[in-house]
């Protein structure tokens, strides 16, 4: 269990987050969500060590994650898709995944069931990771982080800007990770996308906690999201 | 004086211009292209190449292949070790800041260059080259009796001079595998695309950029092992190859390293050729036109992108 208790960070001078308190549990998708702004990107990168942990503690399992550099977060199985996929964009397909590979030294049986789910990226393998269209390069970049063979994968704004067919590819990966136990932490705009796959829900305001439901009662009482989103 | 056989010394003297050109801009272009550091100070580690090297061969004081031979392998490691402490030392304390890391190599140059008279002094040092046979340039001409080879006076290239060629061409060739063919290059060309993203992905950033930085200060170096047999080491000989790097990595587009081989033949063949014909300084004059057009036309440069 990934477990995030009253994380303070920022930019710089500039202070994001006030006090956040999240868990992710092994086979279950949580989401965070926020008016633009909220804070909820900034918590992903200061998970994964990018940004200065000024206060508080992320621990996965008893690992204190937070005390190390940024580069060894990875090594601990967590799986980062970024906003914005974050291709290397002048690799190849093959080179991003190799890149995935290497933090967890992976082997060719990982690369193979990574590129079984995907099997477009199979075909374009040498092909630039720039020239692949935007659905195959948010594949790629899940892939990447799927290389790792997480316990716990990030995915910020995986379904931004992506067409309804490819939307559901992704969610349905995404689903298909929480069956085999990872520890899901989706930021998501879209909240019809988010509440049919989430378990729980965290609303994240100004960069501090504001409430965690159960998606279950969120359906049942959209008020909240009005509430929180405006939406 | 005939065209034809000068043409070709002259051509050759470029060559070995731009053999030695191409090893010391690459070097600065990986550093620019990986760190995003402009660095200032790297003629000084093309200079302490050549000092190293002298230094090496008159220590041995054996047969000048065997002085040559330890100073090619030992010179461009200890600059490349140095060049790495200095990037922990100081780049790093200072978070790569362009404008702080233009300064502190500005630092680092005068350091290196000042700390190099007071220990080595400030007369230039001769190397003798490990072999050194003086080839004649062939020529050909039609005469009564039919097509005739015959040798011009005085014209005539060491084959050390071609060694330089040849072997600035293998390390050329050595650096391109392993940007394109190891693990360790396809780390630097994602932290060259994304520092951040190649984080996330385990790649220990910090100590990459140590490497590049040695790996670019280790290259000048053996430009400046292999050309010190024709040119003596001295404190101040890292001004010219720093600004020709420049020149060059400007002309070929920042970062791109077969922008930066073109241009650094191209510079080093006008070089060579003006040279000889009219003068080493009209040969200056083009080599800046030709930055000024590029920069006009084409900002980014030949490759860049």
């Amino acid at each position: 269990m990934l477990r995030i208790e009253d994380i303070h960070s920022g930019y710089g001078s500039v202070k994001v987050l006030f006090g956040i308190n999240l868990e992710a549990r092994p086979g279950e998708i949580l989401c965070l969500l926020g008016r633009n702004g909220a804070g909820k990107t900034t918590v992903m990168k200061t998970i994964m060590g990018l940004l200065p942990l000024t206060q508080g503690r992320i621990t996965l399992a008893d690992t204190d994650i937070g005390a190390l550099p940024a580069h060894e977060v990875p090594r601990h199985r967590i799986g980062y898709v970024p906003q914005g996929r974050r291709l290397f964009p002048e690799l190849t397909v093959a080179e991003n995944i190799e890149m995935g590979l290497m933090p967890c030294n992976s082997g060719k049986g990982t690369r193979e069931k990574v590129l079984d789910m995907f099997p477009r990226l199979r075909e374009r393998l040498s092909q630039q990771a720039s020239t692949l269209s935007g659905g195959e390069q948010q594949m790629l970049a899940i892939a990447r982080a799927l290389c790792l063979e997480p316990k716990v994968l990030l995915l910020d704004e995986p379904t931004e800007g992506l067409q309804p067919s490819m939307v559901d590819l992704i969610r349905n990966v995404i689903v298909q990770m929480k069956a085999e136990g990872l520890a899901v932490i989706l930021v998501e705009q879209r909240v019809d996308a988010v509440l049919s796959v989430a378990d729980q829900v965290a609303f994240i305001e100004n960069g501090r906690n504001a409430e965690t439901l159960s998606a279950a009662s969120l359906r049942s009482d959209p008020a909240k999201l009005h509430h929180y989103l405006g939406v | 004086m005939e065209f034809g056989p000068h043409l070709i010394l002259a051509s050759l003297e470029g060559a070995v211009t731009a053999a030695i050109l191409s090893l010391t801009a690459i070097g600065l272009s990986i550093v620019f292209g990986v760190m995003r550091v402009v660095n200032v100070a790297h003629g000084e580690f093309f200079m302490l190449g050549a000092v190293f090297a002298w230094y090496i061969s008159q220590f041995l004081g054996t047969h000048p292949a065997l002085g040559f031979v330890a100073a090619i392998l030992i010179a461009p490691l200890l600059v490349g070790t140095l060049a790495a402490g200095l990037d922990r030392l100081i780049l790093q304390r200072i978070d790569y800041n362009p404008e702080r890391t233009i300064v502190a190599t500005i630092g680092i140059l005068y350091i290196l260059q000042q700390g190099t008279l007071m220990t080595f002094g400030p007369d230039a040092r001769p190397v003798a080259p490990p072999f050194n046979q003086v080839i004649a340039i062939p020529w050909f001409e039609f005469t009564d009796a039919g097509f005739e080879i015959y040798w011009p006076w005085g014209l005539g290239i060491t084959s050390y001079k071609l060694f330089i060629i040849f072997a600035a061409a293998v390390v050329l060739a050595g650096v391109w595998l392993l940007m394109t063919r190891t693990k360790f290059g396809l780390i630097m060309r994602a932290t060259q695309q994304d520092r951040e993203t190649a984080q996330a992905f385990g790649v220990p950033v910090d100590k990459v950029f140590a490497y590049v930085f040695g790996l670019g200060a280790a290259l000048a170096a053996v430009g400046a092992v292999l050309v010190v047999p024709v040119q003596q080491a001295h404190y101040l000989m890292g001004f010219d190859p720093l600004l020709l790097s420049f020149i060059v990595v400007i002309i070929g587009g920042l970062g791109s390293l077969p922008g930066t081989v073109i241009a650094a033949v191209l510079i080093g063949m006008t070089d060579g050729i003006i040279s000889v014909f009219f003068s080493p300084t009209l040969a200056k004059i083009i080599a800046t036109l030709a930055v000024a057009m590029v920069l006009v036309f084409r900002p980014r440069g030949l490759m860049g992108k």
